[in-house]
């Protein structure tokens, strides 16, 4: 007689697994990656490849050796965070420094607090503010990317936008004279020839990632698109009072690790909210702490650690903001 | 403009393989097995004793208590026992077991065609015929009707949702009710607005079934112009009567409440055909339209299933037990029941038997959650199944009575769109069970 | 310079010492009398704090020993007997020796004997199955092997014996918390007398259906003949709804209804093993 198969409802199944879900965003990553292969050629590839295997092996490590639990490394969530954290690195990196981060990112980031999903801090943010706390030299060590797919030989060493127009500022020029003397264009900025980290440099293929996380439903724009409007809000406010002190919402918002930090850091499922309001919140004071970090602050780049700090409050904005029930009014708590 | 609810609900695929397959007569079994106990509420008291002979329609069961039903036998021959049988999970029931012999229903049954359009009977004379011919609700629950038309003196109802939604994928009997018996369901919905004291019904179909939309607007628009057919947007869970109530009229039956709380009284287009069959042609209800479908099956078929067909019976009509499934299922694939014991009968709320091959229904490994909030934006009565399935683990009943884990409506959303393969309903269920024991026996203020 | 450092001595000892004050002063005014009798208790007790005594942790516990008159209704089952004693020597209250107990599995529906009629695919949680349906066995009364019990054993007394699919209780660990027998769902556990050497008998059976349905869902089951209870001289065994139960404060653990009971439901523990009769029988019973 066959044995049926007995379970509780329900006996049916969706298409997504977390396995899946990785997955899509490293599809969404692949244009800003080929971008960044193509303007910084082997560096950009050796940084990817050393960042996802660290990460994947220091993650089987631990979950077989150390903590003896089932490994999990072939969710993807491991190899993401590695191919994250190589796109937040300066493209001259040595090998070893993405190799410490992802160790960083792994080990106590996300495992010390028992694997994925139990993380407070995003583990490929928490890898890169510590190789910048860390290795300030090395990480602020850009080079401009050239037009073709070659050894960074040819490229010269130079700073991103932002830290030209930080010292720009410090030695008294307007914004209008720093733009002018370093012939920055929207339209470069747009589509890379811009110095920056091997994931800053074309906003257009970041753009073209958000539009497939969206699609696929992977993310939802709350996060994303209250990141992106508070920054204009409040960068734009700045510049409205002194334009030229300040650079304008648009530079703000193609400049640095924004992008990338909106669309791939900030939206990580684990440490971001689980309700809209929340998200919005979220999103809110993400831009707000970017602005006065990247004006007020010591260093010329915000997200990572205004990231950082919107983590630490995920935990009271899900007690807080709850989601709307069926059958009642909003309630608080 | 197609309506729909506002919080939460998936779109899995429908599956409406069987929606071709027109109604037929299942073969008249050898041995019927008759539940005492069909619908909510207290077991039926068998009013006959072995060696007594039946016919079809005839009383076997009698009410007991308020919450209770009628039971009559859907065959007709001698009663050989009245025995502790298994149900399709295995619990022993009273069952009483009839030899099948011939077909010879009861005289009082008018067995004619024709379709009797005057409504002869009063409010409370129809009230005691769906009492008297056992009707419960054939969405699911199995509530008895009579009750649920009889609303307590304190809250009046000013409309009545009849449920054609049938969101669960792979079920098709109510579609194939609507599309062949249009009229009579809408003299049923008449039926029972004239019961209730109401002058508006809704007929609520989900918008992947315009043959069965356009069916039932012809005729109603013609000749029953208060009751209004709705197009509702495709989406589970359309059917469940909370989210139907928001779908159409916009109101929210509040926590812990029922649909009467708001004026309303929601019944599935099923009822409302037996309400038709019980009121004018005193046919009690013994039979139903039951979906028996699966991807393994070669054909798919809508049966009219008498009561007490044991599913072994069904599966050897179909050709025997398909070669590739592994899970029988009562009911739809997202709220119904896995039978565990094929020698269990049907009963007068089965409405579908579907058969789920072990690549659709395995369960994959349970993972860590990675609080992605999908359960969250699933759950059509906005709570938040993560942080249910944690509280419910530690066992913190506190907790979960305050974040409303009594509100949930089992629909099974929240496991379909985990990633990471969470058994959450299955804790979440339990606990429900506990806070709301804990929550009635309080005592009343 | 000097003034910067006498400034910021000044300043944090002058607020060190007013935020000490206050704390001070909030503690006094916020203290709460309590009987130092409890602490004492409490000192005595294991700190487990396991409610198997049926308080809220241990200081519950000693607050209740506190309170009582006699020590009659309060036991740690943790501490056991000598624990009760330093208690009672604390609080200069009597206390009475208890028979100590230990978690008895009453179910031996192993893979061998009870066979699997479908497949269950769902939480393991035997909770979530009880609620489900009547198990994965022809027995609806039997043991669903999930290990709701092993999980909430404060002590790690209770382990699934992957072999069997039954739960197995250390005699050593078990502390009689009554823990898992509050989980299980299908009243398997019970807490009975540990017994002189740790010797033991009792039916391992809970199967309520009647002999034939019960035997042919399990070949160890408990068909309720009664033979036992004819057997047994010193009436310590009831039949109620086809199964048998021994009174473990009337059984003097002579064996007869083990050798009697055709289907091998009841169980001795600890005993030695018997020769078989034909034998020289030299060896003493």
């Amino acid at each position: 007689m066959k044995k049926l198969v007995v379970s509780p409802a329900p006996h049916l199944h969706g298409k997504e697994s977390t396995r899946s879900l990785m997955r899509d965003v490293i599809i969404a990553l692949a244009p800003s990656l080929l971008v960044s292969i193509y303007f910084f050629g082997f560096s950009a590839i050796k940084l990817a490849f050393v960042g996802a295997i660290t990460c994947v092996l220091v993650e089987y490590a631990i979950q077989k050796y150390i903590i003896k639990s089932k490994v999990s490394v072939n969710d993807y969530s491991a190899a993401l965070t590695g191919l994250l954290l190589a796109l937040n690195l300066p493209p001259n990196s040595p090998w070893w420094i993405v190799f410490i981060g992802s160790v960083v990112a792994i080990g106590v980031a996300k495992m010390s607090f028992g694997g994925l999903g139990q993380n407070l801090f995003n583990p490929a943010l928490v890898g890169r503010v510590f190789l910048l706390v860390s290795f300030p030299v090395i990480m602020t060590d850009w080079t401009i990317p050239n037009s073709w797919f070659r050894e960074g030989i040819d490229a010269s060493t130079g700073a991103t936008a932002l830290s030209i127009v930080r010292e720009g500022l410090a030695k008294g020029l307007t914004m209008d004279e720093i733009f002018a003397a370093n012939n920055f264009s929207y339209a470069e900025m747009l589509f890379s020839k811009i110095g920056g980290s091997v994931g800053e440099v074309s906003a257009l293929a970041l753009l073209f990632g958000l539009a497939y996380l969206l699609i696929r439903k992977v993310i939802r724009p709350h996060i994303p698109l209250s990141i992106f409007a508070s920054i204009v809000v409040f960068s734009g406010g700045l510049w409205l009072i002194n334009p030229a002190h300040y650079p304008d919402p648009l530079f703000t918002l193609l400049t640095g690790g924004i992008l990338i930090g909106a669309i791939f850091m900030a939206t990580d499922y684990v440490t971001s909210p689980m309700s809209t309001r929340g998200m919005v919140i979220y999103g809110v004071g993400i831009g707000l702490l970017t602005v006065l970090i990247r004006n007020f602050g010591a260093y010329p780049e915000g997200i990572s650690f205004a990231i950082l700090i919107m983590n630490a409050t995920v935990p009271l904005l899900n007690s807080y903001f709850k989601p709307k029930k069926f059958g009642k009014e909003v309630n608080n708590g | 403009m197609s309506r729909t609810f506002s919080i939460g609900g998936i779109h899995p695929h429908d599956h409406k393989i069987s929606a071709g397959a027109a109604i037929e007569d299942f073969p008249l079994m050898e041995t019927a097995y008759i539940s005492v106990s069909q619908h909510l509420g207290a077991p039926a008291e068998p009013v006959v004793a072995k060696g007594d002979r039946v016919k079809t329609g005839q009383l076997i069961a009698k009410a007991n208590g308020f919450i209770s039903a009628n039971i009559h036998s859907s065959v007709s021959g001698v009663v050989t026992s009245i025995d502790s049988l298994p149900d399709l999970a295995g619990n022993l029931i009273p069952h009483i077991v009839i030899k099948v012999e011939g077909d010879e229903w009861i005289e009082s049954i008018d067995r004619s065609e024709e379709i009797v359009r005057d409504i002869k009977a009063t409010p409370k004379e129809i009230l005691g015929k769906i009492a008297e011919a056992g009707i419960v609700g054939l969405g699911g629950a199995a509530f008895p009707t009579h009750i649920k038309l009889s609303p307590p003196p304190n809250k009046k109802a000013d409309a009545l949702l009849i449920n054609g939604a049938e969101c669960e994928p792979y079920l098709t009997s109510d579609y194939r009710i609507m599309l062949e018996s249009p009229e009579q369901i809408l003299i049923g919905t008449k039926i029972m607005m004239s019961a209730l004291g109401v002058n508006r019904a809704f007929v609520g179909i989900e918008e992947n079934k315009p043959a069965a939309i356009k069916a039932m607007k012809k005729i109603a628009s013609k000749h029953y112009k208060d009751i209004k057919v709705v197009s509702l947007k495709k989406r589970y869970p359309q059917g469940g009567e909370k989210q139907l109530i928001d779908a159409i009229l916009g109101r929210q039956v509040p926590s812990m409440g029922l649909p009467i709380d708001v004026g309303v009284v929601v019944q599935n287009v099923g009822t409302a055909l037996a309400v038709y069959e019980a009121v004018q042609k005193n046919k009690p209800l013994f039979e139903g339209i039951v979906t028996v479908t699966g991807k393994c099956m070669t054909e798919q078929r809508n049966f009219k299933l008498r009561v007490g067909t044991s599913f072994d019976t069904v599966m050897f009509a179909i050709g025997g037990f398909p070669k590739d499934a592994v899970k029988l299922i009562s009911g739809g694939p997202m709220m119904g029941k896995a039978v565990s014991r094929l020698e269990a009968a049907s009963v007068k709320s089965t409405s579908a038997l579907l058969l789920l091959t072990d690549e659709e229904t395995r369960r994959g490994e349970e993972g860590n959650c990675i609080r992605c909030a999908k359960c969250v934006d699933a759950c059509p009565m906005g709570l938040e199944p993560y942080l249910l399935n944690r509280l419910a683990r530690a066992g913190r009943t506190e907790d979960l009575e305050s974040n409303m884990v009594h509100d949930c409506i089992e629909c099974g959303c929240c496991i379909y769109s985990c990633p990471s393969n969470i058994p959450l309903l299955d804790t979440i269920r339990l606990s429900k069970a506990q806070v709301l024991k804990i929550i009635r026996s309080r005592p009343k203020k | 310079m000097t003034t910067t450092i006498l400034f910021t001595i000044v300043s944090l000892t002058v607020l060190g010492s007013v935020l000490a004050l206050i704390l001070y002063f909030v503690a006094q005014k916020f203290k709460v009398e309590e009987d130092p009798r409890i602490d004492l208790t409490e000192a005595a007790l294991p700190g487990a704090n396991c409610g198997g005594c049926g308080y809220a942790g241990c200081r519950a516990f000693a607050e209740a020993c506190v309170k009582a008159d006699e020590l009659d209704s309060l036991f740690c089952p943790v501490g056991g007997n000598d624990v009760m004693k330093s208690v009672s020597a604390v609080l200069g209250k009597e206390v009475k020796e208890v028979a100590p107990k230990v978690a008895v599995v009453r179910c031996n529906g192993n893979c061998d004997v009870r066979q699997k009629t479908n497949h269950y695919d769902g939480y393991s949680s035997c909770a979530v199955m009880a609620s489900l349906y009547a198990g994965d066995t022809a027995c609806s009364f039997g043991c669903l092997g999930q290990g709701d019990c092993v999980v909430v054993c404060n002590f790690d007394a209770i382990k699934m014996d992957p072999r069997t699919g039954l739960p197995e209780v250390d005699q050593d660990k078990c502390t009689a918390c009554g823990a898992c027998v509050k989980a299980c769902p299908k009243f398997i556990i019970e807490l009975r007398n540990k017994g002189p050497k740790n010797r033991r008998i009792f039916v391992s059976c809970v199967n309520k259906d009647k002999g034939g349905v019960a035997r042919k869902a399990c070949a160890v089951a408990c068909i309720g003949c009664s033979k036992c209870q004819k057997v047994c001289p010193y009436d310590a065994i009831t039949m109620s709804n086809n199964l048998a139960y021994i009174d473990y404060n009337k059984c003097k653990l002579c064996r007869k209804c083990v050798t009697e009971c055709p289907t091998r439901a009841i169980w001795e523990v600890n005993f030695p093993v018997r020769v078989p009769k034909k034998e020289e029988s030299s060896v003493n019973e």
